[in-house]
């Protein structure tokens, strides 16, 4: 009751909540299952046929086996099931939205409303394997041929694993100072604690053959061109940098930030008390990006934050369970508003001006009606987009890279996948299988190419 | 309300739930505590011969086997006859009875092969009061490798004999306790039958070696690092006990000699299907053992709601009533012709009915149909094997619905016929054909 006196200070303040509140707010979302509770978990999957949830899963994981496998007491048989498909399926088994995914298509659903837990499970299995440093993969005698991938992202670790199983080196070009590309800078903070991200990188570069060098970025230190010159093959799996403006007046006031940096200096920050966040705080968006900076708002001490959003609940591109996520941390989500104007006071944000939206024939519309949010801080997660130059010609569509079904760019001899190609999904999962696949595939050309040019004489 | 009151070769109980002879009847403060929670009669823990008390192993007695969440499915016991003082068991007998005149105390003995031995220790058990006693002749470890327990009951002249010693030695009922560690029940049966038994009980416990641990190679329960076959019990045998209560309860030459049923009874609906297959009552013990003697009021109200529901007003009206239905295969009708048939609207679609079907039986059941994940009997290939219905998770989902007569039968184009036929009649019965000839 005493904050009632006063209230929380006004402002972007660091340092609104004890150290103990801190630690709390920013520890493990969903602790691992212990062993019996993995134990109990595991006997609810039903061994389906032609499983529904492997089907649903992007990287095509042998879900019902590897739950049998934690079933029967050999977690490390099961964490060898998930990696067989998925490298980095330690940390899809926190980030991937489960509930749209293989659980969305567990049987049990229908049974009784209540999927089998492959998430965790599955985060059980593999962390077990990673605690005790257990590789199952080792490298096959060295071809000789070395393959540049650029962006140590979900992408590019998935690629440079497979193929470095091949015999291939690889040499991983990479802008930011850590490996790990969203996995490190853009999951929120309580999915992936214990510097998860970077020990997962090091248990994928474990087999050997694997070298990341960082702060080099493409078309600033390199090009295209240079890598398909120096190298067997390329790999292109780099994310978005770009980070879609409102347009609007007040976007450049003191308050108004991406929230992917936000996401990003909170993942980095080792002591969030030094991070300051405002009493009040506004995201405009409707994705997984704006429900992290909304939750972690809320988790730094924000006395209110609200999401606005331009279109319906339906519309969302966050998942329901995120939704909830969200308002279970007291997240208001607000539908039906678009941002009009960004208010200021002394150069910094007071509040945002917003319109009500509506369908009209098919059209978002304003309505013309218009409130206003008071706010000191303002998050913009409104999408982003791949901004990269040094690609010299090679082909885009809508913005990005063009690949066929086996991940080949226009370009001979260049593969690409994850975030910076037309099916790139936005999901981590997604990332993993495009890089993988694109891996088999520039093996399959590298193993070709080394055949003699005619058969037996 | 349904009578549920028991009458057991004469002897009385308020219900037919009595607690087996075993651990949690081997004094009067476990007695005590089960005639509170409402156990209608106990079988006290095996009494030996007057002397120094048996000594049990020092170590783990129990081994077991799990479903899912740890539910206890089976349990094996190295135990012996009770290690306590002969004299002080008959104390604490005699004042239990005293104290709950309205419930049943059947002693139970193990005493070597020797008619005076039997006869020493009858006498100081009718002294007592109890209602009557119980042979053990079961039991298949420990005591056995010393000619007691089912070293006796394996050997069907022996128990003709030590049943004839206790009714000549006591005016107490006999109960022959059996071990099903034989080949055909109905022997031993028959052979307490002619030595004059009141009834049998059973089953005792299976010989067993419950599991062994993988790091140390030794057998489970270990005892340093050593394990010896134990007695397997629980939910896991009843199948087994039910099938030899019925072997029992419809061999001509048993027929109508009142028997106990125990085996793997954890809830009511496992005593009524005891009690239609012939039991008289029932004994439980691994079910009071795994979740304590409470279980026994959840037997009670659900036996007798079960028997209000059907109408039944008494056990007698459900004791053997299942007797008639259990026959031979050769008299099976084998123009019964059943098909699976799936619910759509229930079925959640795990397709372990499909593979079931087509990796182990008939290949009568889709996965997919017109593109579409989706699980239909064909009835051109059931066989009618009922395995789908087993293996299926959801309850009713799947069902066996009889061909009517007149209907064609898919699979082997033929039409039902009405009529009864059996194997005995079956025209590629060797057998049939020369009763013909």
């Amino acid at each position: 009751m005493e904050r009632l006196g006063n209230g929380p200070k006004a402002g972007i303040e660091a340092g609104r909540l004890t150290a103990a509140d801190y630690e709390a707010n920013f520890a493990d979302l969903h602790p691992r299952l212990d062993r019996h509770e993995a134990l109990v978990e595991s006997d609810r999957c039903y061994f389906c046929y032609d499983a529904p949830c492997m089907t649903a899963c992007p990287t095509s994981i042998d879900i019902p086996l590897f739950i049998r496998q934690i079933q029967t007491g050999n977690p490390l048989g099961s964490a060898k099931t998930i990696f067989d498909q998925n490298i980095l399926g330690g940390m899809c088994a926190r980030v991937c939205p489960t509930e749209t995914l293989c659980e969305q298509a567990c049987v049990r659903n229908t049974a009784e409303d209540k999927p089998v837990e492959i998430g965790k499970l599955q985060r059980y299995a593999t962390d077990i394997a990673m605690e005790q440093g257990r590789q199952f993969y080792s490298r096959k005698a060295p071809t000789g041929k070395t393959i540049a991938v650029v962006g140590a992202g979900p992408a590019g670790l998935a690629a440079a694993h497979r193929l470095a199983m091949h015999g291939h080196s690889v040499v991983i070009l990479e802008a930011r100072e850590k490996a790990g590309g969203l996995n490190e800078y853009g999951i929120a903070t309580y999915k992936a604690v214990d510097d998860f991200a970077a020990r997962e990188v090091d248990y994928v570069t474990a087999i050997g053959g694997i070298e990341i060098r960082n702060g080099q970025a493409l078309g600033r230190d390199f090009s295209l061109s240079d890598l398909t010159a120096q190298y067997d093959a390329v790999f292109l799996g780099m994310g978005l940098a770009g980070v879609n403006g409102l347009g609007i007046e007040g976007e450049a006031l003191a308050g108004v930030e991406d929230a992917v940096d936000f996401i990003a200096a909170l993942r980095q920050a080792k002591d969030k008390s030094v991070l300051p966040i405002g009493r009040r705080v506004v995201v405009l968006g409707g994705g997984m990006t704006a429900i992290d900076a909304a939750i972690q708002s809320k988790l730094l001490g924000a006395e209110e934050v609200t999401i606005c959003y331009r279109r319906g609940k339906e519309n969302m591109n966050a998942s329901p369970y995120e939704q909830d996520l969200a308002t279970a941390n007291g997240v208001i989500i607000r539908h039906w508003l678009a941002p009009k104007s960004i208010i200021g006071k002394d150069g910094t944000v007071a509040g945002i001006e917003v319109e009500y939206t509506a369908i009209r024939d098919g059209r978002l519309i304003g309505t013309g009606e218009t409130g206003v949010i008071a706010a000191d801080q303002i998050f913009k997660a409104i999408g982003q987009t791949f901004s990269a130059s040094g690609l010299g010609a090679l082909q885009f569509e809508k913005g990005k890279i063009v690949v066929d079904a086996e991940g080949r760019t226009s370009i001979e001899g260049v593969w690409a996948g994850g975030d910076c190609i037309g099916t790139g999904e936005d999901l981590t999962v997604s990332a993993v299988a495009q890089g993988r696949d694109a891996a088999e595939s520039i093996a399959k050309a590298l193993a070709a190419a080394g055949q003699p040019a005619t058969a037996v004489a | 309300m349904a009578d549920i009151r028991n009458n057991f070769v004469g002897i009385k109980s308020p219900n037919p739930f009595w607690l087996a002879s075993a651990p949690p009847t081997d004094k009067a403060y476990n007695v005590e505590r089960a005639f509170k929670a409402g156990w209608g009669g106990v079988v006290w823990k095996t009494l030996g011969e007057e002397g120094p008390p048996v000594v049990n192993v020092n170590g783990p007695r129990y081994g077991a086997i799990w479903g899912a969440d740890r539910r206890l499915l089976g349990l094996n016991n190295i135990e012996l006859i009770t290690d306590r003082d002969l004299y002080t068991n008959l104390r604490e007998m005699k004042e239990v009875k005293k104290n709950w005149p309205d419930r049943a105390i059947v002693a139970s003995i193990m005493v070597p092969c020797e008619e005076q031995a039997w006869k020493a220790i009858l006498p100081l058990v009718e002294e007592t009061e109890v209602d009557g006693i119980e042979l053990n002749f079961g039991c298949p470890h420990g005591m056995s490798e010393r000619g007691m327990g089912s070293a006796v009951g394996q050997v069907p002249e022996y128990i003709e004999m030590v049943v004839r010693w206790c009714k000549q030695y006591t005016r107490m009922p006999v109960i022959t306790k059996l071990t099903p560690n034989i080949t055909d029940i109905r022997h031993p049966a028959r052979a307490a039958k002619r030595g004059g038994t009141d009834a049998v009980s059973l089953i005792n416990t299976i010989s067993s070696i419950v599991s062994v641990d993988l790091d140390t190679f030794s057998p489970n329960p270990s005892v340093g690092g050593k394990g010896s076959h134990g007695g397997y019990c629980g939910p896991a045998v009843k199948p087994i006990a039910l099938n030899m209560v019925a072997e029992i309860a419809r061999d001509p030459e048993t027929y109508g000699l009142p028997i106990s049923g125990i085996g793997g009874i954890t809830t009511w609906r496992d005593a009524a299907e005891f009690l239609a297959l012939g039991a008289g009552n029932v004994q439980v013990c691994t079910a009071a053992m795994t979740y304590g003697f409470k279980i026994v009021q959840e037997m009670i109200t659900g036996l007798s709601d079960w028997m209000d529901e059907k109408g039944h007003r008494s056990l007698d009206d459900v004791i053997c009533r299942a007797v008639p239905n259990v026959t031979d295969w050769q008299y099976l009708n084998l123009n019964y012709i059943a098909k699976a048939h799936i619910d759509q609207d229930a079925c959640i679609k795990c397709g372990r009915c499909h593979i079931a079907c087509e990796d182990t039986s008939h290949q009568a059941i889709t996965s997919m149909v017109d593109g579409v994940r989706h699980f239909e009997v064909m009835e051109e290939e059931c066989v009618g094997c009922n395995l789908c219905v087993n293996v299926c998770p959801v309850e009713n989902c799947i069902t066996m619905e009889a061909l009517p007569a007149g209907e064609l039968d898919k699979r082997t184009g033929k039409v039902v016929d009405p009529t009864y036929a059996n194997w005995t009649q079956h025209p590629n019965n060797p057998m049939a054909r020369q009763a013909a000839e």
